[in-house]
């Protein structure tokens, strides 16, 4: 979601790095775009001014003007600023504390819509995966329906997600009728909630609050009621990353009426420039906890101001990479993936099976921006995970002796297969050329020192050439069809260049 | 006149925020500019305000760039004339066009609407059944977000209130299959009016906005010429997002019209101005409250009227 945000930092930057040495007209020159690109990002406009002068002040006081590479200094200061920014000291991930006596309460609060429900089930799959058990209570007794909807949000936390503890629910739909003509009824649903989480000997209490505006007294009033008689340990602000300037209003009536401890940034996963995350944490002082990434129960996860920042001026994030890789794939599954490698011993279905893990982590684009160096190059090549789509279809389309051996694939298979996948026969034959090609390969390296690896990679690669279309991709990764919008040559070029 | 001016009044309410966003405190925009003349700190002070309504950068930078224009070449040199210049450029990015509901020929008109998470569809949409059904419509609902929990039945208690007839599928199923019975129903049932709600989507998430598309697709195959209306919900408080989500809606179902949400918060609805700047699209309805009744036509003059303030707002407000 930070891509349109780390352009306009590149573009600014750039203009710095290239040169042998700058002057501070030059650097407040660069700011000026870096404010722009903050506040087309929605970063709040005197969030973005005092940022500015942040940058400008340190860069003068470290003398970036006479320093050897100023561009690259420049980029440290930006770096650390966006850090100090989103964290401002607090290094460690605080998480979700576990109290005792159980159990640990938590309450989530934010505007209508932001997405409070959701992130209660993510919370409590969160903690459920981590062994604690927990009860989400709903509060919310206005939006219609919102307690089926939270209930059945638990049922899925605890039949689907991973993690051996219970999740519990606890709600009272007859109460919704009572509601806005009596007061305190939300209150009185927390307390018994809190009642049957002692009594069960759940850990964490989940309290989902009805979504409302911060300028509507009555239902601030009902939050600072709840907070004032149940006493959470933890209060958490759920805000939009779509959120315009008036994040800053929202989070701070919100931090005055409650002291905010903590915000999770909802769907992060949207192309918004993610000016809020950069508001929200100077508003309130409270930390970003968890974002969220994704319709799926499991899509969240914790916020490291280090890392984005880097995602935002374009280094990369290869410690997120690691830990989605390390989530999907377990250690003795890829070791043993690495020696049928070695023994040439690898079929088309464990090339599903490892795709099949790799697609878990998200859409490739999204991977691959993770890689340091990629990001910015990645700006304008089209990674088409539609391509995934088709070799799935393909090896699905297969008998299991086709699967295992690529080799038995005769005109007529091959036929078959393409009409089973609604593809073409041509597709079917690369599919099983670039197949066999890589296990002959991987075959071979296996038994080689590193140089002649290299060697064989690179032969892999002539060898490849225009013809291994479907495989080619920038990183002759199997099913990685890039395409670059703006740097393929046209017909129109080509034929030039031919001239 | 009484009836426009009451309208006047409930948008007002809503825009009061908007307003002293715009100003800085009560009395308007107009209260800030009257009596200054014009230097380069007003008019930066007043970009620096039109961003902070999310008017956005380029808007603003293009609204205050043509001020200065304005002021250069002579014409304009005071805060009351720079009000009056505002006002017009704001108007004018509102052509005028028809900002009522196309209806169809014959036949049940449908609507179908869309939009992110969160954004407000299903109030959006009791709101529109509302007042048609106030309208003399018989109007059926089709309760096509199968994902999200409970939203079936958070649209089937509308429904209930509201008196409305609704169709709808099991959680989990096929959406494009409740809009496929939806349209049956309608037709057989001869229906006014066939509002079709859709599960919230990031509109960044292709497969989801292909899906989308299907649902567009299927209803257009059973009614001659439906969606008569496509609806796109957008949340006002969302900052220059906004745009891009008009813009890939659009690429998938040719939104048709917008429902602006949410005007009754702090948020300065000032979106508006930039997704109008960026895309042809009208914006048709506002929603001001949580009510069915909470809702207006967008009437670009009375909103740009509420949005600057005016003399004869303060008794009346």
């Amino acid at each position: 979601m930070f891509e349109r945000l780390s352009d306009g930092f590149s573009s600014a930057l750039k203009k710095l790095s290239g040169r042998g040495s700058i002057s501070e007209s030059n650097v407040r020159e660069a700011m000026e775009d870096v404010r722009t690109a903050l506040l087309e990002a929605d970063v709040e406009y005197a969030t973005v001014n005092e940022f500015c002068e942040t940058i400008v002040e340190r860069a003068l006081g470290q003398d970036v003007t006479k320093s050897i590479k100023p561009g690259q200094e420049m980029i440290g200061i930006v770096h650390q600023a966006l850090i100090d920014l989103m964290q401002q000291g607090a290094e460690d991930h605080p998480g979700v504390p576990k109290i005792t006596p159980a159990p640990t309460i938590v309450m989530m609060c934010g505007l209508q819509g932001t997405g409070k429900t959701t992130t209660c089930g993510k919370l409590a799959a969160y903690l459920k995966k981590r062994g604690r058990s927990v009860m989400i209570v709903a509060a919310d007794l206005q939006r219609p329906a919102a307690v089926d909807q939270l209930k059945t949000v638990a049922e899925q936390v605890n039949a689907d997600m991973p993690g051996g503890s219970q999740v519990h629910f606890y709600g009272e739909p007859d109460k919704c009728a009572e509601y806005g003509k009596a007061v305190g009824i939300a209150v009185k649903v927390c307390q018994n909630a809190l009642k049957a989480a002692r009594e069960k000997g759940v850990d964490t209490l989940i309290i989902d609050t009805a979504g409302r505006l911060h300028i509507n007294n009555e239902l601030m009033k009902e939050l600072s009621s709840i907070k004032k008689t149940i006493r959470p340990h933890q209060t958490l602000l759920v805000v939009d990353a779509m959120t315009g300037q008036d994040a800053v209003n929202s989070a701070r009536t919100f931090h005055q009426q409650l002291a905010v401890d903590g915000v999770i940034l909802s769907k992060f996963d949207s192309d918004t420039r993610g000016g809020a995350a950069l508001t929200v944490k100077k508003v309130t002082g409270a930390p970003i906890l968890f974002v969220g990434t994704g319709e799926k129960l499991d899509a969240m996860e914790e916020f490291h101001a280090e890392r984005v920042a880097g995602r935002i001026l374009g280094m990369g994030d290869v410690v997120s990479l690691v830990e989605k890789a390390q989530d999907e794939v377990s250690e003795e599954e890829a070791e043993r993936m690495a020696e049928k490698m070695a023994k040439g011993e690898l079929t088309l279905e464990d090339f599903l099976s490892q795709m099949k893990s790799l697609r878990r982590m998200g859409p490739m684009k999204q991977l691959m921006g993770m890689i340091p160096g990629v990001g910015s190059a990645l700006k304008d090549v089209d990674i088409d995970d539609k391509q995934l789509d088709r070799i799935e279809g393909m090896v699905k389309s297969m008998t299991a002796e086709e699967r295992k051996d690529v080799k038995v694939m005769n005109q007529s298979r091959r036929r078959r297969v393409a009409r089973g996948a609604g593809v073409n026969v041509n597709e079917v034959s690369k599919l099983t050329k670039q197949f066999d090609m890589m296990s002959k390969m991987t075959r071979q390296m296996s038994g080689m020192g590193i140089k002649g690896k290299l060697g064989a990679m690179r032969d892999m690669q002539g060898a490849a050439g225009g013809g291994m279309g479907a495989m080619g991709g920038t990183q002759g990764m199997p099913g990685m069809a890039t395409r670059r919008s703006t740097k393929t040559a046209s017909p129109k070029r080509k034929f030039k260049k031919r001239k | 006149m009484a009836l426009l001016r009451g309208a006047i009044s409930k948008v007002r309410k809503g825009l009061a925020r908007t307003r002293e966003a715009l100003t800085g405190g009560v009395g308007g925009l107009r209260n800030f500019l009257a009596g200054r003349s014009i230097d380069d700190d007003l008019l930066r002070e007043l970009e620096a305000r039109l961003i902070q309504a999310d008017v956005g950068v380029k808007t603003a930078s293009r609204l205050v760039t043509d001020l200065r224009g304005e002021w250069k070449a002579g014409r304009v040199d005071t805060g009351d004339q720079a009000t009056d210049r505002l006002k017009s450029q704001l108007a004018d990015l509102w052509p005028a066009r028809d900002r009522s509901i196309t209806f169809a020929q014959s036949g049940p008109t449908v609507i179908l609407v869309a939009g992110v998470n969160g954004a407000g569809k299903t109030t959006s949409i009791a709101k529109l059944a509302s007042l048609l059904t106030n309208q003399g419509k018989s109007v059926i609902l089709a309760a096509c977000d199968t994902y999200r929990a409970g939203a079936v039945r958070q649209l089937e208690i509308w429904s209930e209130r509201i008196g409305v007839q609704i169709v709808k599928g099991a959680q989990g199923g096929d959406p494009a299959a409740v809009a496929f019975d939806a349209c049956e129903a309608a037709l057989a049932r001869n229906a006014d009016i066939l509002i079709i709600d859709t599960a919230g989507r990031l509109h960044t998430q292709d497969p989801l906005m292909r899906q989308l598309t299907k649902i567009r697709d299927i209803t257009t195959r059973k009614i001659d010429g439906a969606p008569h209306e496509v609806i796109l919900v957008l949340d006002a408080t969302t900052g220059q997002n906004a745009v891009n989500q008009a813009l890939k809606f659009t690429e998938a179902i040719d939104v048709t019209g917008l429902f602006l949400t949410k005007l009754d918060g702090t948020s300065k609805g000032g979106v508006v101005v930039a997704v109008h700047d960026q895309t042809s699209i009208p914006v048709k309805f506002i929603g001001v409250g949580e009510t069915p009744e909470d809702v207006e036509p967008f009437d670009p003059a009375v909103f740009v009227e509420a949005l600057l303030g005016s003399e004869d707002d303060q008794p009346a407000a």
